[in-house]
C-alpha cells in the first residue's frame, strides 16, 4: 500500500507539474482528492491492515493528499501571476500621450501684488481699509489739505460728476475717513488699496483707471525714522534683501515733509541703465509725515500726535518686478497675458 | 526746468563735481534731477570762418564757391545754402571733423570743384530744429560781427554745455529761476551764492514824465512798475543770450524780447514789454476787465474777457491780459523806440483764472500762477534796463513809475531744536540747525535750543514748523535719518470677515477654473446698462455719467461688469484664443437719483463669462463646450463654499437666450443671474454660445453664517432609491425634485437627477428623468417598510402633481 501510495504521488505531481491551465488543476484535484479518488479508495482498504500498520498508512496518505493540495495551490498561483501578466502586458499605454487637461485659473498679475504687501502690512500690525470709489470733493481733496483752487488739484485731473462728486484720483480719502471716524482719539494703523481714476489718455505709461495702496500711521510720537524703518522693512520683503533704499524730498499736499522712495535698479544693481535712466534708483513710492492740516481736521491734535502716510501703484510695481512694458496690458484682460502669472 | 550747466557755473562754482555728482546731490536736497543731457553731440573741429568771397560754381547753378578764411589757412569750399555771402562769418567744418550722425568731413570735389570743409547750419551741428531762430532754419547760420576767426564755434555756440533737467514739485516754484537754482544749489553743496546787484545808468528825463500808473484792484495787482526806455535800436540780441535762452528752451526773437525772456529765466520774475508809440496814452491803468470785452493777443487770437481776468490798459483799451500775455496792437516791433517795460506782482489766482480760461500756460503765467518773489520784482525791471542799455541802445528814463501795496516782510517760524529731534527720531546739535539756516541763507535769532527762522521771500513755501522740519531733514540729509520702528501699543492686523470671504470668493473660482480679470469701471452709456442683474435694474434710476468724460468708452459707471468682461473674450477670440473662462470681482454703482447728487450706492458683485471648450482632450476626440450647467455647476459649488442654498428660476431677461436663463435667489432675495448670451449679441461681439452670471456678493457675505459648532457624522448607513419618472416636457427637474423633498420630508436627506431621457420608447411631448433619493435617520438604521412606505408616499405625491408616472 504504501507503494501504492508513493506512486500515487508521484503521478499527481507529474499532472500538476504538467497542467496548462487552472481548469487542468481543477482536473487533477477532482481525480486524485475527490471523494471517490485513489487515495480515499487506498484509505478505504485500510481495514486489512495490521493494527500496527493502520496509523502509518493513514498518516503517510495524509501527506501524500496534503503535498498533492500544497502543490495545486502553488501551481495555480504561478498560473494566475502568469495570466494577470499576460493581461497587464496588453493593457500596456503610451505614457507619453497628454494627460487629460485640468482647467486651471488664477488671480489678475495686480491682485497677486495687491494681497502680497497687504499680507507684508497685516504681518507688521496694519488692518484693511476700503472706501468709495465715488468720492465727494471733501474727502478726496479738501480733508487732504487740497482747498478749492489749490495748485496743486491740477497735479489730479479728476473726473468729476457733479460739483461735489467725483471719481476718487487717489485711496487718501479712505485716511481722511478713517481717521475721521477715530474721533481724534485713537492710533490709526491701516493700509488701503483700490481703484482709483485720473484724466489721462490711455497709453503704455498712462491709465484713467489704476490701482493705488495707501498706509497710514498715526499715533503719538510717530517719528519720521519711523516711516524710514517701516518702509525699509517693506521694500527688503517685497523687492529682495539686496536691494538698496533711498529717500529724498518730495512734494505732496497732504504730507510735510514729504519724501520719495527709491530702491536700487535691479537690472543694473546701480551702475546705471537703461531701466533706471542712468541713475541707479527707481522710483517706487511716495509719502511723509501727515500734514498737520490733515491731522487737524480729521479731529486729531497735530500736537499730541503725528504720523506718517505713504501710497505706491502696483501697476508700477508689476511692471518693474516683472518687466511688464505697457500698462494698458492689465486692463485688456488677454489670456495671453492673464495665464503668465498665474503662480502656483 | 531746464538748467544751462555752463550758465549755473557762472553764478556758483560746481566745477569740482562731475555732473553726474551734482544731480545725484541736488536730487537728494531736495530737487529731483530728471536728466542729464548734453546740448549737442560732442564735436571738435569746427571753427568760425570768414567768407573772403563768394562765386557761383562755374557748374552748377545752386552751388558757390566760397574762399574761407578759417586763421591759420584759406580753404576752398563749395556751399549749397542760399544765405551765404561774401562777409560773413560763418561755422567751419574743417577736414577731420566728425558732425552728429557720424558724418566726416573730408576733402572731396564737388562738381569738379575742390571742397575743403562744410559751412554748417545749426541743424548739422546737432541743435533741434525748434531752438533754431527763424532767419536760420533754411540755411548756414551766420556769426555776429563781432566773433574772432578761428575761434572754437561749438563753444561759441554752447553746444559743449550740458543742460539739467529739474523736476519740480509745485512748492518749488522757488526754483523757476536760475537764481533760484543757485541758491538752491548753493544750500545743497555748502557753497556760496548772491543775486548781483543790478547796474543802470539812467537819464535825467523822467519817467514820471511820460507815463502815469493807476491800480483799481490792489489786491490783485499789488505792485505795478512802468519804467520807460528810449533811444531803442531793435535787432537781434547777443549770441550768449541767445544760447542762454536756446538752452532754457525758450527761442530768441529780438533783444527786446529775449532781454524781459532772459531776465524771466534769470529772476523768476515775468516781464512785458509794451511799444509807447502804440500804447495810445501816457496812462496805464490796470483793472478787472468787463465781461464780454474783446482785444486780440500777440497771437493774433479775439479773446473775449470777463470781471474774473485783470488787463492792463491805456485808460480805455486792454493791451495785455495781466501775467498772460499781451495785446497785438502795441507789441515791440522792429521800428519800435521807446518802451514801457512792466514790471509787477499779480495775484496767482487772477492768473491762473485767465490762463486757464483762456487755454494759454506760459512761461510768464506758470511763474504769477505760483507766486514770484515780492523783493525780486522791482529788481527784474532794473535788471532787464541794465540789459537794455547795454544790448538794445536803450536810454532808461529816470525813476519807475509804481503803484505799491505789496507786503515784502518776510515771514518767521520759530524751531526748537528738541521738537526737531523728536519728529525726526534724530540728534541734531544747536550748532548743527545754526549751520543749516546758513547753508539755506535764512537769518535767525538763536536763544539756547530755540530759533526764531526769518523765511526770506523767495522761499514762499515755507510758512509752519513741518515746512522748517523738512528744510532742515533734507539739509541734515534724508539719508542720515536713523531706521527705527514704531513705538506706539501694537495691535494685531489682519483681514475683517469680507475680506476674507472676498478672497475665499476669488480663490474657489479660480480652483473652479476661472482665470481673474479687471475691467474698466467706466464705460459706454449703453454698455452702462447692459446686462444688468433684475434686482440692480429695479432699484438703480438711471446709470451715473461723468460730467465732463474724456470720451465716450468711458462717460458712465457700470451697473454690471459683463459687457466690458464680454468686450474682452471679444477682444481675445479676435487674436484667436478661443477658450474663455473669466471672472471678475468689483463694484458696480447703483444711484437711486435721477439727477444725481449724492454718492451712489457701490455694491460688490462677481461676474463671470464663459465661452469655448470646456473639455478638450485633442487626441481622444473628447470636446465638450461649455454650457449653462457649467455655468451653474460653478454658481452651485459657490453655494456650497458659502454654505447658501441658491434657487434658479427661469426668467427672460434683455440680452439673454429667453430659454436659457435664470434668476439667482438666496433666502429669498433676488441676487442676480445666470444664462446664455442672446445669439444677437453674440453674434455682434464675434462670439460662440457664450454663458455669463453676475451675483451680488454682499447679500451672500451678509447670509453667511460661520459653522461653528461640530456637525457629528452620521453612524447609520444611508439608504438609496432610484426612481424614473415620465412626465410632459415642460415640467421641470426643479419642480418634481421640491415635490419629491416635501413629500419625503423627513427621511429623504438629498434628490439628485442623474438622467434625462427624451426619444425613442417615449411619448411625443414626454420626458423621462431619474432621481436618485437618499433616506437617512442620523439616530437609527431605518426599516425597509419606513421607506417603502415614504417612497409610496412620494410616488403619489408625484403622481398627484405632476402626473408622473413611474417608468415601467
Ligand atoms: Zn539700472
Amino acid at each position: 500500500m504504501k507503494e501504492r501510495l508513493e506512486q500515487l504521488k508521484q503521478e499527481a505531481l507529474n499532472k500538476v507539474e504538467n497542467a496548462e491551465s487552472v481548469q487542468n488543476l481543477k482536473d487533477v484535484r477532482v481525480e486524485y482528492l475527490g471523494k471517490k479518488g485513489p487515495i480515499t479508495e487506498v484509505l478505504r482498504g485500510m481495514g486489512k491492515l495490521s493494527k500496527e500498520e493502520r496509523p502509518v498508512i493513514g498518516q503517510l496518505a495524509n501527506d501524500v493528499r496534503e503535498s498533492i493540495a500544497e502543490a495545486i495551490e502553488t501551481k495555480q498561483s504561478r498560473l494566475e501571476d502568469a495570466a494577470m501578466e499576460k493581461q497587464l502586458e496588453e493593457e500596456s499605454i503610451d505614457v507619453t500621450l497628454p494627460g487629460r487637461p485640468v482647467q486651471i485659473g488664477g488671480p489678475h498679475l495686480l491682485t497677486s501684488i495687491v494681497e502680497e504687501i497687504e499680507d507684508l502690512f497685516i504681518g507688521m500690525g496694519f488692518e484693511i481699509k476700503e472706501g468709495p470709489e465715488v468720492e465727494t470733493d471733501y474727502y478726496n481733496f479738501e480733508a487732504l489739505n487740497l482747498p478749492k483752487g489749490h495748485p496743486a488739484r491740477d497735479m489730479q485731473d479728476s473726473f468729476y460728476i457733479t460739483e461735489e462728486l467725483l471719481m476718487r484720483t487717489h485711496t487718501s480719502p479712505v485716511q481722511a475717513r478713517t481717521m475721521g471716524a477715530r474721533n481724534g482719539g485713537e492710533p490709526v494703523k491701516m493700509i488701503c488699496p483700490g481703484k482709483v481714476y485720473r484724466r489721462d489718455t490711455d497709453d503704455a505709461t498712462h491709465s484713467h483707471q489704476f490701482t493705488q495702496i495707501e498706509g497710514l500711521l498715526v499715533d503719538k510720537n510717530v517719528r519720521m525714522s519711523d516711516l524710514k524703518g517701516v518702509l525699509n522693512a517693506f521694500a527688503k520683503q517685497m523687492f529682495g534683501a539686496e536691494r538698496e533704499i533711498r529717500l529724498r524730498p518730495s512734494f505732496f499736499p497732504f504730507t510735510e515733509p514729504s519724501v520719495e522712495m527709491d530702491i536700487s535698479c535691479k537690472v543694473c544693481g546701480g551702475e546705471g541703465c537703461s531701466v533706471c535712466k542712468g541713475t541707479g534708483w527707481i522710483e517706487i513710492l511716495g509719502g511723509g509725515m501727515v500734514h498737520p492740516n490733515v491731522l487737524e481736521m480729521a479731529g486729531y491734535d497735530p500736537k499730541e500726535y503725528s504720523g506718517f502716510a505713504f501710497g505706491m501703484g502696483p501697476e508700477r510695481i508689476a511692471m518693474l518686478k516683472y518687466g511688464v512694458d505697457d500698462i494698458r496690458h492689465f486692463y485688456t484682460n488677454d489670456i495671453r497675458f492673464l495665464e503668465q502669472y498665474h503662480k502656483a | 526746468m531746464l538748467v544751462s550747466l555752463n550758465w549755473l557755473q557762472e553764478y556758483i562754482d560746481v566745477s569740482y563735481y562731475s555732473p553726474e555728482e551734482l544731480a545725484e546731490i541736488i536730487t537728494k536736497t531736495g530737487i529731483e534731477v530728471e536728466s542729464v543731457e548734453p546740448v549737442a553731440e560732442d564735436i571738435e573741429g569746427v571753427v568760425v570762418g570768414y567768407v573772403q568771397s563768394c562765386e557761383q560754381h562755374p557748374n552748377a547753378d545752386k552751388l558757390n564757391l566760397c574762399q574761407v578764411d578759417v586763421g591759420q589757412e584759406t580753404l576752398q569750399i563749395v556751399c549749397g545754402a542760399p544765405n551765404v555771402a561774401e562777409g560773413q562769418k560763418v561755422a567751419v567744418a574743417t577736414p577731420g571733423a566728425v558732425l552728429p550722425g557720424n558724418f566726416k568731413i573730408k576733402k572731396t570735389k564737388l562738381r569738379g570743384e575742390e571742397s575743403n570743409g562744410m559751412i554748417c547750419s545749426l541743424q548739422e551741428l546737432g541743435v533741434d530744429e525748434k531752438d533754431v531762430p527763424k532767419e536760420f532754419a533754411d540755411g548756414i547760420f551766420v556769426f555776429p560781427e563781432e566773433v574772432e576767426v578761428g575761434s572754437n564755434a561749438i563753444s561759441l555756440l554752447n553746444l559743449d554745455d550740458l543742460i539739467i533737467e529739474l523736476g519740480l514739485t509745485p512748492n518749488r516754484s522757488d526754483a523757476l529761476s536760475m537764481a533760484g537754482v543757485a541758491y538752491e544749489v548753493a544750500a545743497a553743496i555748502d557753497g556760496s551764492y548772491e543775486l548781483a546787484e543790478e547796474k543802470v545808468k539812467t537819464s535825467n528825463e523822467e519817467a514820471t514824465d511820460y507815463i502815469s500808473v493807476v491800480v483799481e484792484d490792489t489786491k490783485a495787482n499789488p505792485y505795478y512798475g512802468a519804467f520807460v526806455i528810449k533811444d531803442i535800436q531793435v535787432g537781434p540780441s547777443p549770441l550768449w543770450m541767445r544760447n542762454r535762452l536756446t538752452a532754457a528752451g525758450i527761442r530768441p526773437i529780438n533783444n527786446v524780447v529775449d532781454i524781459t525772456n532772459y531776465v524771466l529765466m534769470e529772476y523768476g520774475q515775468p516781464l512785458h514789454a509794451f511799444d509807447y508809440d502804440r500804447f495810445g496814452s501816457n496812462s496805464i491803468v490796470t483793472r478787472r476787465a468787463k465781461d464780454g470785452e474783446v482785444m486780440e493777443t500777440l497771437d493774433g487770437q479775439e479773446r473775449t474777457l470777463s470781471s474774473d481776468h485783470l488787463v492792463i490798459t491805456n485808460g480805455d483799451k486792454a493791451h495785455a491780459i495781466a501775467g498772460v500775455m499781451g495785446g497785438a496792437e502795441s507789441e515791440v516791433q522792429d521800428d519800435t523806440t521807446t518802451i514801457i517795460l512792466e514790471a509787477a506782482y499779480f495775484h496767482p489766482s487772477v492768473v491762473r483764472e485767465a490762463s486757464k480760461h483762456h487755454g494759454l500756460r506760459s512761461e510768464s503765467s506758470t511763474r504769477f500762477e505760483k507766486g514770484v518773489d515780492p523783493n525780486r520784482v522791482e529788481r527784474a525791471g532794473y535788471r532787464a534796463c541794465e540789459l537794455l542799455e547795454r544790448y538794445a541802445g536803450g536810454t532808461v528814463l529816470h525813476g519807475v513809475v509804481t503803484h505799491d501795496e505789496l507786503d515784502r516782510s518776510e515771514k518767521t517760524v520759530t524751531v526748537h531744536t528738541s521738537t526737531i529731534n523728536d519728529r525726526l527720531g534724530t540728534e541734531i546739535t544747536n550748532e548743527q540747525m545754526a549751520d543749516i539756516f546758513r547753508r539755506l541763507q535764512f537769518s535767525y535769532e538763536q536763544n539756547g535750543e530755540t530759533f526764531l527762522v526769518s523765511i526770506p521771500t523767495r522761499r514762499g513755501d515755507i510758512t509752519i514748523f513741518e515746512d522748517m522740519l523738512e528744510e532742515v531733514a533734507r539739509i541734515y540729509g534724508y539719508d542720515n535719518l536713523p531706521y527705527t520702528l514704531p513705538a506706539g501699543a501694537s495691535q494685531a492686523g489682519g483681514l475683517t470677515m469680507e475680506q476674507q470671504l472676498k478672497r475665499e470668493v476669488k480663490a474657489y473660482f479660480e480652483g473652479a477654473g476661472l482665470h481673474e480679470t479687471i475691467t474698466y469701471s467706466l464705460t459706454h452709456k449703453e454698455k452702462a446698462t447692459m446686462l444688468v442683474s433684475p434686482e440692480v435694474e429695479k432699484q438703480a434710476e438711471s446709470p451715473v455719467g461723468l460730467a465732463m468724460p474724456m470720451s465716450e468708452d468711458h462717460g458712465y459707471l457700470r451697473l454690471s461688469m459683463l459687457p466690458e468682461l464680454l468686450e474682452s473674450l471679444s477682444y481675445n477670440v479676435a487674436r484667436k484664443q478661443e477658450n474663455l473662462f473669466y471672472y471678475e470681482v468689483g463694484t458696480v454703482f447703483i444711484s437711486e437719483e435721477e439727477q444725481v447728487t449724492k454718492q451712489p450706492e457701490e455694491v460688490l458683485r462677481a461676474s463671470g463669462a464663459l465661452t469655448g471648450e470646456w473639455v478638450a482632450h485633442p487626441w481622444q476626440q473628447e470636446k465638450k463646450s461649455v454650457d449653462f450647467f457649467v455655468a451653474k455647476g460653478i454658481l452651485e459649488g459657490l453655494s456650497k463654499q458659502l454654505n447658501l442654498p441658491f434657487t434658479f428660476e427661469k426668467a427672460k431677461l434683455e440680452d439673454m437666450h429667453p430659454g436659457r436663463t435664470a434668476t439667482v435667489s438666496v433666502n429669498g432675495q433676488t441676487v442676480g443671474f445666470i444664462g446664455q448670451v442672446h445669439p444677437k449679441l453674440q453674434k455682434q461681439l464675434g462670439l460662440k454660445e457664450t454663458f455669463v452670471f453676475d451675483i451680488n456678493l454682499e447679500v451672500l457675505f451678509n447670509e453667511y453664517q460661520k459653522e461653528e459648532a461640530f456637525q457629528a457624522i452620521p453612524r447609520h448607513p444611508s439608504v438609496s432609491r432610484d426612481i424614473a419618472l415620465v412626465v410632459d416636457e415642460d415640467v421641470t427637474a426643479g419642480a418634481i425634485e421640491a415635490t419629491v423633498a416635501a413629500a419625503g420630508d423627513p427621511l429623504v436627506k438629498e434628490v439628485r437627477v442623474f438622467d434625462l431621457y427624451q426619444g425613442e420608447h417615449l411619448e411625443e411631448g414626454k420626458k423621462s428623468l431619474a432621481f436618485r433619493l437618499l433616506y437617512l435617520d442620523p439616530l437609527r438604521t431605518l426599516k425597509d417598510e419606513e421607506v417603502e412606505e415614504a417612497h409610496n408616499r412620494i410616488l403619489e405625491s408625484v403622481k398627484e402633481e405632476h402626473n408622473a408616472e413611474l417608468r415601467g
